[in-house]
């Protein structure tokens, strides 16, 4: 039998052996890395027209999230601040700072300060805030520590996963009533919250749910 | 058949010469005595030698393409685009652009998914079981009904990815992790489908691939052209004929056939499963999975006649595809249509005896309702058009037996039309009742899949050699070791040649 090929020809099938072992290395790596929840924009922090700091208003001030925030307890929608909520108290304080002049700005055109958005759930999710502060779920556990934040970046992955993470064990989660809005709060053993969460959960008949439509209606 | 393994002497075929012509001839003549065996028709006529098979079979890739070839080539390709932009306008506009509604939310897409799917199962059965069981007529058939095999899985692989409606989609059937946090759900036999089909269309690339590496070794031993040096050198693997690489061979391709057995009864039994694990009268039915495998091998065996007589005819095969082979083939045929002709019945009577009043309406329907056209061609063309087989004369002449295939082609697409349509059309709530028609673009999807099937056929008889070379040689009389003997031959008088 003659040579069909040359004689570099026996090294190609180690060869292609190899750039079949980079390849599935590398197209394992890019799914690990980027269909699971390791891909999230978590840390994700734009800055913000007006530089307002959630540190300082929260922890040195002691303001409540609901001040400012205030229909999430009866809206689906947790609404940001508008320009006069700001201004109730900025027309006495710091009324000058060039920090404040584009909420100064708004209040002058009658047009809103434009915030640039950080958490943004997908059309077709449905997300209820006002469900889940009245029912155990505190601000902490979708926002992080935003009352240390001094500008306000992404904490949680916010992904799928994440979400059935609670819906699929809420006792892990849920807090009592008075410490949804205090950001500072934290069980005192994983025990305990598991204890308090699961007597929760029965009490107030907390069943998430874990069909596609609960949240893609 | 099976036995004949078992109690075959050394001298088998050292009788090639007496050619009896059909097994009828060769009943034990009683006069004789048991010291005679029955003697069996050669698997390969006119003596032909081992040179003349190679010659012949891999002339076929060799000689310069037939006018005919390019013929066909262009009306096949023709045909395969017109069902690539039906797919195209289908995926840019949505299912609805298919005859589908309410109740009738399968309607061809599947229909045309589980008739090409089942068609690969006689590939398989041809290449594994028949291997398994020893029988020697598989070697001249296998090679070109494995690739049919494949060619029908490509087919059927087409429509549930595009019934899907969002194609794009797709790939939430595999189970990769997702940021979604959820998994297929494991108990849908729908999932089930996905692997079952992937595996066998693997398993079957595998197996095929294997059968070839020799007979690709022989086609670059013979290339001319630099050309068909290179890419029948690459596809050979270095295969060089020697006494290890065939042990090593023999059992790859052993192992594959042990492997690919059980899918010619896994793959349509969930495929079956499908329908038989819903609660939708007509489909909720155990017997399901038994009765769409004989089905699967019936319409498959009729689609290798239905290519394989052609191509034989074309190529004078006719030493090496023997009318035995389709005689063989014709009786399987018989069987499993016959086994789909007591499947329709057992139906019926299952519904009678069930006491379901909504399971026997869902028959009655079928045989007297709106769709009775089509179950009553289904009846003709599945049950009644094989039961010509019983007569051997019928399986013996190419005319008589093209027909009967081709009725049996058409007969078990009506065969999943009947299951999947008549079920649905009228489902639970009668207000929900409608008719199914299909639109033109159901109708040229399912035309232009013929192309794409028949386009790669033709590549495959271009460019591969269609029968199994060296296995054909091995059932030559001159393969036994023992040809040629003159002493220690227990059988009818007659010496070696």
């Amino acid at each position: 039998m003659s040579n069909f090929f040359p004689r570099w020809a026996n090294w190609v099938p180690l060869k292609l052996l190899l750039i079949a072992v980079v390849l599935t290395t590398v197209l394992t790596g890019g799914v690990w890395y980027y269909f699971t929840p390791k891909y999230t924009r978590v840390g994700y922090m734009p800055d913000q027209p007006v530089p307002f700091s959630h540190s300082i208003h929260v922890e040195q001030l002691g303001m409540d999230c609901r001040y400012c925030h205030s229909f999430v307890e009866v809206s689906g929608h947790s609404n940001v601040p508008d320009t006069q909520t700001c201004m109730a108290c900025h027309s006495q304080i710091k009324s000058t700072s060039p920090k404040l002049a584009a909420v100064r700005a708004s209040w002058e055109s009658g047009s809103p300060v434009q915030w640039v958005r950080i958490h943004k759930a997908p059309d077709y999710v449905y997300f209820n805030h006002a469900v889940h502060v009245n029912r155990g779920v505190s601000c902490f556990s979708c926002h992080g520590q935003i009352n240390n934040m001094t500008t306000v970046w992404q904490a949680e992955p916010q992904s799928m996963a994440w979400c059935l993470e609670c819906h699929r064990a809420p006792e892990k989660f849920l807090r009592p009533p008075s410490e949804i809005y205090n950001l500072n709060w934290r069980p005192a053993s994983a025990a305990q919250q598991l204890a308090m969460g699961t007597q929760f959960k029965k009490e107030w008949n907390i069943n998430p749910p874990l069909t596609c439509g609960g949240c893609h209606r | 058949m099976a036995e004949d393994m078992a109690h075959r002497p050394p001298t088998r075929r050292r009788r090639t010469e007496l050619n009896f012509m059909a097994e009828g001839t060769a009943v034990m003549d009683a006069s004789s005595a048991a010291a005679k065996r029955i003697e069996r028709a050669p698997l390969v006529t006119n003596n032909r030698s081992m040179s003349w098979i190679s010659d012949r079979v891999a002339s076929c890739t060799e000689q310069r393409c037939p006018r005919w070839w390019w013929i066909m080539f262009t009306c096949t390709v023709s045909l395969a685009v017109v069902s690539g932009l039906c797919l195209i306008y289908l995926i840019s506009t949505g299912v609805g652009v298919w005859g589908l509604n309410n109740p009738v939310n399968w309607a061809w897409g599947i229909t045309n998914f589980v008739f090409w799917i089942g068609i690969g199962h006689a590939g398989t059965l041809i290449s594994a079981i028949l291997f398994l069981a020893r029988q020697k007529w598989r070697t001249s058939i296998n090679r070109a009904a494995e690739a049919m095999t494949l060619f029908a899985v490509v087919c059927a692989g087409i429509f549930p990815v595009v019934h899907v409606g969002r194609v794009w989609m797709v790939w939430y059937l595999a189970p990769v992790p997702t940021n979604m946090g959820i998994w297929q759900n494991f108990r849908s036999p729908l999932l089930w489908d996905v692997f079952a089909v992937s595996t066998y269309f693997t398993v079957s690339v595998l197996f095929w691939y294997t059968g070839l590496i020799p007979d690709l070794a022989t086609l670059r031993d013979r290339a001319t052209t630099k050309i068909r040096k290179f890419f029948y050198g690459i596809g050979a693997l270095g295969w060089r004929g020697g006494n290890r690489q065939w042990k090593h061979y023999e059992m790859a391709y052993l192992i594959l056939a042990g492997l690919s057995t059980p899918l010619v009864l896994s793959v349509h039994s969930v495929v079956s499963f499908d329908f038989a694990t819903s609660i939708v009268p007509g489909w909720h039915t155990t017997i399901f999975p038994p009765y769409f495998v004989a089905g699967a091998i019936f319409g498959g065996f009729a689609m290798v006649l239905t290519i394989m007589l052609p191509a034989r005819a074309i190529f004078g095969l006719h030493d090496l595809i023997t009318d035995d082979h389709v005689d063989k083939m014709c009786k399987i045929i018989l069987l499993t249509g016959s086994m789909v002709g007591y499947a329709y019945m057992m139906e019926f009577f299952i519904a009678w005896y069930g006491g379901n009043l909504f399971e026997q309406y869902a028959f009655i329907n079928r045989a007297t309702g709106p769709y009775w056209w089509a179950y009553w061609s289904m009846i003709f063309c599945n049950v009644i058009s094989p039961q010509l087989f019983w007569f051997r004369r019928m399986r013996r002449h190419v005319l008589p037996v093209f027909i009967v295939c081709m009725f049996v082609n058409t007969g078990m697409w009506f065969e999943r039309f009947v299951i999947i349509v008549t079920s649905l059309h009228r489902d639970f709530l009668p207000s929900s009742w409608n008719m199914f028609y299909p639109t033109w673009v159901d109708i040229w999807t399912f035309t232009g899949t013929f192309g794409i099937f028949l386009t790669l056929f033709l590549v495959f008889l271009r460019w591969l050699p269609m029968i199994c070379i060296f296995e054909v040689k091995a059932v030559l009389p001159e393969a036994d070791p023992h040809h040629g003997d003159h002493h220690a031959t227990p059988a009818i008088g007659e010496g070696g040649h």
